[in-house]
């Protein structure tokens, strides 16, 4: 009855792990765009964009992923709108990147040393002269190592999508697991598959974080 | 037609909702108490570098971290049971919260322990403490209050992170509003719900985590 041979399970895997990245990279790019919306608004001079984003970062950080998934994937029918399980999990994952981008990058804009600020602001610089040419070059720099660390964080965020019916590495993983009764073998290799996507990410941020940290001690 | 909508129907299921909650806070507590626990011991062993099991628990660490959570719950709950080891959906939830948290706070209590001033340890020594004294008294309480607030925020992501063993049936309160839609077919007013339950049980659970550390630690680092 067990016809579904061991190279039949890593060969589905694989399937589900390219849907798997496709996910990410798109809710990674996305949520980046979006981030830098979230950012601006939250470090913006006037306090009603900065109420609005804290807002929206605490609702992100404060709920779980399942349940912002959820109410897209329920909410979206409410308004008529027939939303797909990769439509809602693109969404989905896309606002909780933006929320938590967001708020890492203004943690690095703020790292940026006061100095900074008042000496470009005596040299006559506009508030946005002062962002582009002084602040944001510096806080990228800062931003790069924990940008690469949250991406291990979306990557493993997309296994959740796998609930609302998405068929990824997770979805793949449990229907094969069923289908063969070797769920010690299949969730091993979906463990193993979600490490090879995330322990680079992890590794070359540890090296970005020591780099940046070695270059300030001159 | 615009949609009318019913929270009342959601509401009528309270006691499926405090139960739930109740439920969901059990896992975070039990998790965070063992969790912690885990983490206090693989951090020593990281930062003092005691063989083998520094290794052991580095290994450990990027194998958690690196891996979905929800596929670590089916790892343990479909998995274990194929090696002959019976375990039921309680108990799968529990040990994969506490793994999971286990291997976080490794990391996050490491980097307290090794801001320990090197004078401290010096001047612990000259006083005749034993390793395991000094680890006690002099490392541990600051160690752990220097990273406090990231304990705290872990111990939240991971509560939030649970609604996922509701997937294998742990009745939590993810599981208690998938039960609730069921019944009312109000999908979007009880995910509402229970989001906001969320929101204010990450609040809540944050709160006593520092009013904790403020009793347990706070006064032992002075």
């Amino acid at each position: 009855m067990n016809d579904i041979s061991t190279w039949d399970i890593a060969r589905n895997l694989l399937d589900g792990a390219l849907w798997t990245i496709g996910l990410s990279l798109t809710a990674f790019i996305l949520g980046g765009l979006a981030g830098l919306v979230v950012l601006f608004a939250r470090i913006a001079k006037s306090p009603l964009p900065r109420r609005l984003a804290q807002g929206y970062i605490e609702i992100f950080q404060g709920t779980p992923l399942l349940m912002q998934l959820f109410i897209i994937f329920f909410g979206g029918s409410l308004i008529g709108l027939e939303i797909s399980p990769w439509i809602a999990a693109a969404l989905g994952l896309t606002l909780f990147t933006s929320a938590y981008l967001g708020e890492i990058w203004r943690g690095c804009v703020e790292a940026v040393s006061k100095g900074q600020w008042e000496a470009s602001a005596s040299l006559a610089m506009t508030h946005v002269e002062q962002m582009r040419h002084v602040i944001l070059p510096q806080a990228l720099r800062i931003a790069i190592a924990p940008t690469v660390g949250f991406s291990v964080q979306v990557v493993k965020g997309t296994a959740v999508t796998s609930i609302i019916g998405f068929v990824e590495l997770t979805k793949t993983g449990s229907m094969l697991a069923n289908a063969t009764y070797q769920p010690f073998l299949v969730f091993g290799l979906v463990a193993l598959g979600y490490f090879a996507l995330c322990y680079p990410l992890s590794a070359y941020s540890r090296i970005l974080e020591r780099k940046i940290h070695g270059s300030r001690a001159h | 037609m615009a949609y009318a909508f019913d929270f009342s129907s959601v509401l009528e299921y309270r006691e499926a909702l405090v139960d739930g909650t109740l439920k969901t806070l059990g896992l975070t507590a039990i998790g965070a108490v063992f969790g912690l626990a885990i983490g206090i011991l693989g951090a020593v062993s990281r930062a003092w570098k005691l063989a083998p099991f520094d290794r052991i628990f580095a290994v450990y660490v990027e194998l958690i971290r690196n891996t979905p959570f929800l596929v670590q719950l089916f790892f343990i709950f479909f998995g274990l049971p194929s090696l002959g080891v019976q375990i039921n959906e309680w108990q799968a939830a529990i040990l994969a919260m506490v793994i999971n948290l286990g291997a976080y706070s490794t990391e996050i209590i490491r980097a307290g322990i090794e801001a320990t001033p090197k004078g401290q340890i010096e001047a612990a020594q000259s006083l005749a403490m034993t390793r395991a004294q000094l680890f006690r008294h002099v490392v541990l309480p600051p160690a752990l209050l220097k990273v406090w607030p990231s304990l705290c925020s872990q111990v939240v992501i991971v509560m939030l992170g649970s609604s996922v063993c509701s997937q294998i049936a742990a009745e939590e309160l993810t599981f208690a509003a998938n039960f609730i839609q069921s019944r009312n077919f109000r999908a979007f007013e009880t995910y509402f719900v229970v989001t906001g339950m969320y929101f204010l049980l990450a609040l809540a659970v944050r709160q006593v985590m520092i009013q904790a550390g403020q009793r347990l630690i706070a006064r032992r680092a002075k």
